[in-house]
């Protein structure tokens, strides 16, 4: 084989990395929103419940939560889901995607419940005092401002979710770093591919870095200092 | 307009705020509420358009009972206007679209009319100039002025102010003070929670004082300058009028 | 399926799961957590330290790191130490290592930069005045470090230090990548050795869940503790 298909092999890799951690993403940002915001309410119940959900997820390592949901779900299944799920095609990746997504949401949701902590107590109450009920104070008024208060853990997270997709090399998923290990079994240039595995996760930090330091300076709010 | 029936309320379960409060605020009255810090006055005006719930007694806001579980709070709140001590602009909303919001969102105004009337009340508060402007890049004063054409704009009943300038640089006072003084002439219903015995006297038609939760005087501007008839309202009024 | 569910085989197990696999776990986190802190403080006073070449090569190590996965930084580490061995022992040959020599390498390497960063914010958020006025009491740069800067930014940071040694506790089930037996790595053996995943694979995440929050219960705790006393 030449140097060109390593190259060919680690890129696939890289693509896969890139997806599952996208569509981890995803799944973080919706459900960590949710969470982070029941969590912020009034209500005993909701936030003891958004309590919940973030020890559940936040204190089982990432590697047990993917075998859970990879080898354990389908067996506590009735026995025809059960299957389906495990014939599913390219199941490791909708795994990891979801296991990885569930386990970041929780991270998403602590961060954005202090975000919106850390807003003046004034600004829910003179949204309220204006009419609007708590959905439209949350979705014009709190939420706008907390995401960019939280933009630059998020993107730190973000970052964290694609390096967590390796952990799913362990429920069979060839992403990035998989692909390195497993062109050290059949080829001894071990060396070579981890480097350039290494060089490819340090160009994806970089490229996310800085395209996340665009949308902070996008979204920046003219005349407003954080903290004020 | 405003009726206020044997208020109580508590904070958790053992620290009450608000003792029995009772009194009334009529169409076009401009009442004034002042009282040492940690009194209530705060909490009193919250209790008005329930943005705190009430524990014991009743409020009635133009017939409609606040802290009855099936009034329609939205709505009751969209026709009190309410001014904070912090201004509390949106700060990630231009000056005019925090004018539109709740002019949209609760009273369902189309765009255009919504922008046409909160333009109609910058001119008024002499801030039309800044419409595109955020609120960071507005001075305090300007802040306030713009806090309160924003409650102005859902064409309120009633307005509740909340120390609307003790946030505020000496300078800027007069020009928040000056509108809120207009506004009192113009006839609107207005309850204020200040210091500034200037503007109480030159528009308030009757002031309270609260101390530690209780009403302890609520009495006609004349009677209250003149003679207050408590010590602990003697005393506040002589400690600040003292400068 | 629940109907089935075995019980015995966990209780069966139970002596492998904790004399070997957990206490290779709880060892490993107990040093690499140790050397972490160490490490990562030496890391922080270079990156602090003012002097320019040694703050960006503390600081382009610390980026390194945190750039990159831990499960890839296990495969490196696996795969380099003996060549590092060889080096520093100039033998002739790479030299053997234990998985748990190399695993215990590893984990204090990464861990450094999270500890390192952690321990910068906690130095910087010591007022100015702090090392000022030691300094001014005739303190050299190493005892202002040592008596005044450091303790009490060991103090603020201690419940941020304990949550990243949770995290730690959590990370370390990675080694299952090199096959190792921790405590994950006994439960998967026992799990595909008598065909019961489901079990095995149970009892460990509750195991792991009842170790880490009683453990980030108490971190809470002290969180409130400190906050009162300052
Ligand atoms: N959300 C709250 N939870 C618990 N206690 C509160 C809360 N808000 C106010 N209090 C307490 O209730 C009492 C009355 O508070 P309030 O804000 O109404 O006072 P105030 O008269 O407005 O004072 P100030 O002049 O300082 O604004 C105070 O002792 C305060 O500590
Ligand atoms: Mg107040």
């Amino acid at each position: 084989m030449g140097t060109g298909t390593y190259l060919d092999l680690l890129l696939s890799g890289l693509v896969v990395t890139l997806k599952t951690s996208l569509l981890a993403w995803i799944i973080a940002l919706i459900s960590g929103c949710v969470i982070g915001v029941m969590r912020t309410l009034p209500s005993r119940t909701a936030s003891w419940i958004g309590f919940g959900y973030v020890e559940f997820f936040r204190n089982m390592p990432l590697l047990v939560q993917l075998f859970l949901w990879f080898f354990v779900l389908p067996e506590l299944l009735p026995k025809s889901a059960g299957l389906w799920l495990k014939q599913l095609p390219n199941a490791p990746f909708w795994t990891a995607a979801i296991g990885i997504g569930f386990f970041m949401s929780a991270r998403v949701a602590v961060q954005l419940q202090a975000g919106i902590s850390s807003l003046p107590r004034g600004q829910k109450q003179a949204a309220t005092a204006l009419g609007l009920t708590t959905m439209q104070t949350y979705r014009y008024v709190l939420l706008p401002m907390a995401f960019r208060i939280i933009l630059p853990p998020l993107t730190s997270e973000f970052l964290n979710t694609i390096k967590n997709t390796a952990v799913a090399i362990t429920i069979g998923l060839v992403e990035l770093t998989g692909e390195a290990r497993s062109m050290q079994e059949f080829s001894f240039q071990v060396f070579e591919a981890f480097t350039a595995a290494t060089v490819l996760y340090l160009i994806v930090n970089f490229i996310v870095a800085t395209a996340m330091r665009f949308l902070e300076r996008y979204v920046a709010i003219p005349g407003y200092i954080a903290g004020k | 307009m405003i009726e206020i029936n044997h208020v109580n309320k508590w904070y958790g379960p053992s620290f009450q705020a608000l003792k029995d409060c009772t009194t009334s605020v009529a169409k076009g009255e401009v009442v004034v509420v002042c009282g040492p810090s940690g009194s209530g006055k705060s909490t009193l005006i919250k209790c008005v358009n329930a943005l705190e719930p009430i524990q014991g007694g009743d409020i009635t806001l133009d017939g409609v009972k606040v802290n009855d579980p099936r009034t329609d709070l939205p709505k009751l709140r969209s026709r009190v206007g309410m001014v904070f001590q912090h201004f509390e602009l949106f700060p990630h909303l231009r000056i005019v679209e925090n004018l539109c919001l709740a002019q949209e969102k609760v009273l369902g105004r189309r765009h255009d009319d919504a922008v046409a009337k909160g333009m109609k009340l910058l001119d008024r508060v002499g801030l039309k100039d800044h419409a595109k402007k955020f609120p960071a890049e507005l001075s305090g004063g300007q802040q306030q002025r713009v806090a309160i054409a924003r409650a102005l704009a859902m064409d309120p009943i009633a307005m509740l102010f909340d120390e609307p300038t003790s946030a505020l640089d000496p300078e800027m006072i007069s020009e928040v003070l000056d509108v809120m003084v207009d506004l009192a002439r113009e006839g609107m219903t207005m309850m204020v929670v200040t210091h500034e015995m200037g503007f109480a006297n030159k528009v308030a038609d009757r002031v309270i004082f609260m101390d530690r939760g209780e009403i302890v005087e609520d009495a006609k501007k004349t009677d209250f300058f003149g003679q207050p008839r408590s010590d602990r309202a003697q005393k506040f009024l002589s400690k600040i009028l003292q400068h | 399926m629940i109907g089935n569910f075995d019980f015995d085989v966990i209780r069966r197990a139970l002596p492998y799961l904790f004399f070997e696999g957990m206490r290779f776990t709880l060892t490993l986190t107990a040093l690499a957590a140790f050397g972490g802190l160490v490490f990562g403080t030496l890391i922080a006073l270079m990156r602090l330290s003012g002097y320019r070449l040694l703050g960006r090569v503390a600081g382009i190590y610390v980026d390194f790191m945190r750039s990159l996965p831990l499960v890839l930084v296990i495969f490196w580490f696996y795969f380099l130490v003996p060549y590092i061995g060889q080096w520093l022992t100039g033998a002739s040959r790479p030299i053997t290592v234990g998985a748990f020599a190399s695993s215990l390498i590893t984990f204090i390497m990464f861990e450094a930069a999270y500890f390192s960063e952690i321990m910068r914010a906690g130095i910087q958020s010591i007022s100015r005045g702090q090392p000022a006025a030691a300094n001014a009491l005739g303190l050299t740069y190493s005892q202002t470090m040592r008596y005044v800067v450091l303790p009490q930014a060991f103090r603020n940071m201690l419940p941020v230090l304990l949550t990243q040694t949770i995290v730690l506790f959590q990370d370390t089930s990675l080694v299952y990548v090199l096959s190792i037996t921790d405590f994950l790595g006994a439960a998967s053996k026992v799990a595909q050795r008598d065909g019961r995943l489901v079990e095995m694979y149970l009892f460990a995440a509750v195991v792991y869940f009842v170790i880490c929050s009683a453990a980030s219960f108490l971190v809470r705790r002290l969180q409130a503790r400190i906050a009162i006393v300052r």
